[in-house]
């Protein structure tokens, strides 16, 4: 294999490893929020105790999102040297902007939240609380950004020629508000809080069904399926503008995603179905004229087909793009029905009467996962052959002077590091599910061990 | 060329780059170290409070890499680029070491098998020393000069770069670093613990000044191209005299027991020889052992004025606010180590 795809197969492989967890940590950091301003509303201990469990998961996939996303960093270097050269000016003050501006914040914070409970007030807890949620938000931000300039490159210009060339800023609000950034943050943290939500409901859920920590789980289940359920359905709306923002400006993605080859045609919006690229159609259930009418509101308008762009700037792998696109908006409608009906038993007063409905929200924790990966690997599978739209192909993006047996050496590094994580994770991520809530270092026993000392004296 | 006080924009993003390493020497140095005395550490209750004693901080340490890798994509693109790449494998090595150390630290107070904590407190300290020792390695060969080409592209072999003279410094690192935990430790300990770390202090500050030493002989004699800034200003002088006296300040203040004044030495110790590192390199960042013309300086590496501009503005906003809630996090965590439910 040659350093290309290896290099491909790496960056695909340590950045969906990586981004299992910096979701969960944007969304678990959202009910933290949640949990702790009502204990300090309502000085309910429950909402401690719940807090005080949550931040212990959040822990655990802040620390693996937090080593994983150093190797990104370093990444961009490594792998990928020509493509720094080109875009540093630009993509360098994204990321450096996020490590000032958000990541600071969120670690700095962290030592407090998980750390500080006896040592600040209950207030300034509850701050640092809000500064790790908000660092974990403005981070998604500021990565966010710089791969959106990826996809709609604005606010630069381009200076050199051939190998010398590189992109300079020109106006940096234009390069940050790029036509996509605003649409796809929302997307993406909107995908970040159910990615949280679910794992929450999943864990409470589970404990209804063993009848344990009932109280306190029906509690927890309410608010995450309130933050669940809104969150399903404002997906829906960013998922729809984004969608909107492709059709415009990257319109050979938009082809891919539905398989529309024909250059210049009515185009069908499919449910399910299956590309060949080779013979150029697509076999599923469609509504005929069915993007057209996404797109323009109108049945009969025709959209640009993959045939419209030379071949050298037409997505290779369409099935690929077809089905991983299909596949997060299934889920996404999967998502907002579970949630509806679960709420509408809520407002029945039925929510814990059906085992099968808690059971249900058990298993639901893995789709907002595979829906998130779903979604990136159709963004970015769209995006090719280009690295940065239309201006450099993945192709040119390389280092120079790495070689293939240097890629396949870290590629089949970080794949035993990375199942080694995830087993680990798996495993202390159950375990502190099974211990629950209650912690029974945390039954305050010094008076009696101040009274033994009494007398003893 | 735009300029700012007097100084133009690369060279500003040159200062900010190397505070910023400073400051991540600094403040990580004290955690690898702390974290490369973890075996010599031999009863569970020592290596808990070891270990808590960088608990709330390390994470909020390792920042400072993460904004130290930013600035450096964004400030010289081209170093960034030619630097990791060159040096693929000993990144990929770095990395490992990383990922292993951080969990490490998360992953041993979970389970009380002996077997569990023996594997984490080892993979934690052999973690703590490779990477104290490859950042030693990476300085050593920026000092050295790499065979960079007209293309700003390494054209060596990737081997190269494990030359005595980079485990040189890799080793001076390591007992730097060693000296600079050990003094943390015995600032945040009692009893027998403090004890012990004072000794232990005594062997690894007896071994940084030898090989610090060695390694500055070394330098001078044959690497000639990183004394001409001194040779040619003598005012310079003041640079090395300075670290000198900080490192000399460092057992005279230990001796008297004052190890907050020791460990703010041990910290000027580390800026002094960075900001000496800074001077021999100026404004060259990479050296180029082919041709001098090829040398990839601040200059020709340097992003646009526009941009440099840009990120000056947000520096001089973030940095403080970072400052700050760093110096907040370290005053809610002042004082010796005590276990509770939430320690690691």
């Amino acid at each position: 294999m040659d350093v290309e795809i290896l290099s491909r197969i790496q960056f695909a492989f340590t950045i969906s490893f990586h981004y299992i967890y910096p979701p969960l940590s944007i969304g678990i950091g959202l009910i933290m929020v949640i949990m702790e301003g009502l204990y300090l509303k309502t000085g309910d201990k429950v909402y401690e105790t719940m807090t005080r469990f949550w931040t212990k998961i959040f822990a655990l996939t802040f620390g693996i999102g937090v080593a994983t996303g150093i190797v990104m960093e370093f990444e961009f270097g490594t792998n990928w040297a020509t493509y720094s050269r080109y875009v540093g000016d630009i993509f360098g003050s994204a990321l450096a902007a996020e490590g000032i501006f958000a990541f600071a914040l969120e670690s700095g914070f962290l030592g407090v939240l998980l750390f500080g409970w006896n040592r600040v007030s209950s207030k300034v807890h509850f701050i640092a609380t809000i500064g790790v949620f908000l660092g974990s938000m403005f981070s998604a931000v500021w990565i966010v950004v710089a791969n959106s300039w990826q996809q709609t490159p604005a606010g630069y210009h381009i200076v050199g020629e051939g190998i010398e060339a590189r992109a300079e800023i020109t106006d940096f609000w234009a390069m940050v508000f790029n036509p996509s950034s605003v649409d796809r943050i929302m997307h993406v943290w909107i995908g970040a809080f159910l990615a949280g939500a679910f794992l929450v409901l999943s864990v409470h859920a589970y404990y209804l069904v063993k009848g344990r920590y009932v109280e306190l789980s029906k509690k927890a289940f309410k608010i995450a399926l309130a933050v669940a359920t809104v969150f399903s359905l404002s997906q829906l709306a960013t998922g729809h503008s984004s969608a909107d923002g492709v059709a415009e400006n990257q319109p050979a993605k938009l082809a891919a995603m539905e398989g529309h080859f024909d250059s210049l045609a009515v185009a069908d919006l499919y449910l399910f179905g299956w590309v060949d690229k080779e013979k150029q159609e697509v076999t599923g259930l469609g509504i005929p004229g069915g993007l057209s009418f996404l797109v323009h509101f109108d049945f009969n308008e025709p959209i640009k087909g993959l045939n419209y762009f030379p071949e050298d700037e037409r997505p290779g792998q369409v099935n690929a793009v077809f089905q991983f696109y299909h596949i997060m908006v299934a889920i996404g409608m999967l998502l907002i029905g579970l949630t509806m009906f679960a709420s509408f038993q809520w407002w029945r007063g039925k929510l814990f009467d059906n085992k099968w409905l808690l059971w249900a929200f058990v298993f639901a924790v893995i789709l907002p996962q595979i829906a998130n990966q779903a979604g990136w690997f159709a963004a970015e599978m769209g995006r090719q052959p280009w690295v940065v739209y239309g201006l450099l192909r993945t192709s040119d993006a390389l280092s120079k002077v790495v070689t293939a047996n240097q890629v396949l050496f870290s590629l089949i590094m970080f794949s035993i590091i990375y199942s080694v994580l995830l087993a680990l994770f798996l495993y202390l991520l159950n375990k502190k599910i099974k211990h629950g809530p209650y912690d029974e270092k945390l039954i305050d026993k010094r008076p009696q061990q101040k009274e033994m000392v009494d007398v003893l004296d | 060329m735009a300029t700012f006080l007097g100084l133009d924009y690369p060279t500003w993003w040159f200062l900010l780059v190397g505070g910023v390493f400073s400051g991540y020497a600094i403040l990580d140095g004290f955690d690898l170290g702390a974290g490369a005395w973890h075996l010599f550490l031999r009863k569970e209750q020592s290596r808990r409070i070891a270990l808590n004693a960088v608990g709330p901080v390390w994470d909020g340490n390792e920042v400072w890499l993460v904004i130290g890798g930013g600035t450096l994509f964004a400030g010289f693109p081209h170093v960034y680029a030619t630097l990791l790449s060159a040096m693929y494998i000993p990144f990929m090595l770095f990395l490992a070491f990383i990922i292993f150390r951080a969990i490490s630290i998360e992953f041993r107070s979970k389970e009380k098998m002996l077997w569990w904590r023996t594997m984490w407190d080892v993979s934690y300290s052999v973690s703590s020393i490779m990477l104290a020792v490859l950042l030693g390695v990476v300085l050593g060969n920026v000092l050295q000069g790499a065979a960079i080409g007209a293309d700003k592209e390494f054209a060596g072999d990737w081997v190269e770069f494990f030359n005595p003279y980079a485990f040189m410094v890799g080793f001076t690192t390591l007992a730097l670093f060693m000296m600079h935990g050990a003094i943390y430790l015995i600032m945040k300990t009692e009893g027998r613990l403090y004890t012990k770390m004072t000794i232990l202090f005594k062997s690894a500050m007896i071994a940084f000044i030898v090989l610090f030493g060695i390694t500055s002989l070394y330098t001078l004699l044959y690497i000639p191209h990183l004394s001409d800034d001194f040779k040619s200003n003598a005012a310079l002088f003041v640079i090395p005299l300075m670290a000198f006296l900080s490192i000399a300040n460092i057992p005279r203040l230990a001796s008297k027991g004052k190890y907050q004044a020791a460990f703010l030495f041990s910290s000027l110790t580390i800026s002094f020889l960075l900001i000496l590192v800074a001077i021999e390199l100026y404004p060259v960042l990479i050296f180029s052992t082919i041709d001098p013309a090829y040398n990839i300086t601040v200059y020709n590496a340097a992003s646009s004025e526009k941009s440099l501009g840009i990120m000056l503005l947000m520096a001089m906003i973030g940095i403080p606010l970072v400052a700050g809630y760093t110096f907040f996090v370290y005053k809610t965590f002042y004082g010796k180590v005590t276990l509770d439910e939430t320690s690691y």
